[in-house]
């Protein structure tokens, strides 16, 4: 079988891989936001209990491994009660693991904000909650957004280990048709083409876009 | 906690400990070869052969855009479909040494790119040879820049390493999931590994912040012996 005719054939399985994939991405990427903005604030808190709670939470994620975190979520989280689908244990790991590295993306763009900044914002008489929202937030969103793309296409590859727990993304897909035509460098290697597709083709010219329109708002005002 | 059964936590504790140490030297063995790989890549950009070094810009962007696991099947299965055998551990030392030599490689270029130009000039001038610009006036002056990055890949890769368990390697997290199929119980496997991982990962982390303090701090020192 010529590689086009292994595409032909395959071609539709990969699509379904590839779109479970995204998926998987798009809400992980949801999910690390969210825990990343908090965590980060929590641990940037100057009450130490809420403190302590952002720095346990971002050692343990980041301390462990994601696939350990995923089998834990998946197979142990039942015994307490909470039996979870497999696509849902799978981007929750995804999501809550990269979030704790998100966190300390906060945490050190809200941190490179020149200390000028919040003493004007002060001056004005903002109140604490405005002035992150309205002044310190969005040049810390600027500063961090060159890392973000680099944390989502991390998160992109961590999403092909959910595959493990059965959720039939396009590394499960890959894997499958490797074990029914034993052509392991077409399979593996079309998927490896469709991720790399996917990392420079989608979540590296989404995110320069994201970060020229930021810089416009913010220099326009 | 609920349903911790501590006679099967000792029953399973050696076994996972023995595991431990195949994880180590799995992280290890992988991390040599992406420290020599990566050092490897990253000078061949430097050369003024275009082709080469588009062909290895590329391919390192290619390898650090796709996931690890998938790679890892790939080294592991293609192999014998061309008529080569790898061991689980052959391929998976070679996947996961390529992976992050592809990734140490721009931990060494941003090194290497961090010593002013005047430096190279001043070599240039000297008419040192190339291994002495190099090795007695770049990469001492590349090291405190580099030192960050190489001590995160290096807890990196130790995290990666259950990724290995899926061709075979009998790592930490192959015998977890080994005593979870033939026993039925995962709570007591899994979070074992998860402290054992928090375990290692954690004051290793720490002793790699201050190996770096001491460098910079010794670094220093000789920087301002050199200025008088």
């Amino acid at each position: 079988m010529s590689y086009l005719e292994f595409l032909y054939k395959y071609a539709p399985s990969f699509l379904n891989g590839a779109v479970v994939t995204l998926e998987q991405t798009a809400l992980g990427t949801l999910l690390a936001v969210i825990v990343a903005l908090i965590m980060g604030f929590m641990k940037m808190s100057s009450f130490i209990p809420v403190r302590w709670v952002g720095i346990v939470y971002i050692e343990i994620f980041r301390g462990t491994s994601l696939l350990v975190q995923m089998y834990w979520i998946f197979f142990v989280l039942p015994l307490f009660g909470i039996t979870l689908g497999k696509f849902e244990a799978g981007f929750l790991a995804v999501g809550l693991n990269l979030g704790a590295y998100g966190a300390e993306l906060v945490r050190g763009g809200v941190q490179s904000v020149p200390r000028s900044q919040y003493e004007a914002a002060t001056a004005l008489g903002m109140h604490p909650f405005t002035r992150m929202r309205r002044v310190i937030f969005p040049q810390a969103l600027l500063n961090m957004l060159p890392p973000w793309g680099n944390l989502l296409i991390e998160l992109l590859k961590a999403t092909a280990l959910v595959a493990l727990i059965s959720v039939a993304d396009l590394m499960f897909v890959s894997k499958q048709i490797n074990m029914s035509t034993f052509l392991s460098a077409q399979a593996f290697g079309t998927a490896l083409i469709i991720y790399y597709i996917i990392a420079r083709g989608i979540i590296t010219p989404g995110m320069r876009g994201l970060e020229c329109k930021l810089a416009k708002k913010l220099s326009i005002g | 906690m609920f349903d911790w059964r501590w006679d099967f936590t000792i029953e399973i504790l050696p076994r996972l400990l023995e595991a431990t140490g195949n994880t180590l030297i799995a992280a290890g063995l992988g991390y040599l070869i992406a420290l020599v790989l990566g050092l490897v890549f990253a000078l061949a950009q430097r050369t003024p052969y275009r082709l080469l070094t588009f062909a290895v810009r590329e391919s390192i962007e290619f390898i650090r855009s796709t996931p690890l696991v998938l790679q890892i099947f790939f080294v592991f299965y293609v192999g014998p479909q061309f008529g080569i055998r790898l061991s689980p551990w052959t391929s998976g030392m070679i996947a996961i040494g390529l992976h992050y030599a592809s990734y140490l490689s721009e931990v060494y270029r941003a090194g290497l790119d961090s010593v002013p130009k005047g430096q190279w000039e001043a070599c240039t001038a000297l008419n040192l040879s190339v291994r002495r610009t190099y090795t007695k006036i770049v990469i001492p002056q590349a090291i405190p820049t580099v030192i960050p990055g190489f001590g995160n890949y290096l807890v990196g890769i130790f995290k990666d390493t259950p990724m290995l368990s899926v061709i075979g390697v009998t790592e930490l997290f192959h015998a977890a999931t080994s005593i979870g199929a033939e026993t039925y119980r995962f709570l007591e496997p899994f979070t074992l590994v998860g402290a054992i991982f928090l375990a290692i990962s954690l004051p290793a982390a720490m002793l790699i912040r201050r190996f770096e303090d001491w460098i910079r701090a010794s670094l220093g020192m000789t920087k301002l012996h050199a200025k008088d």
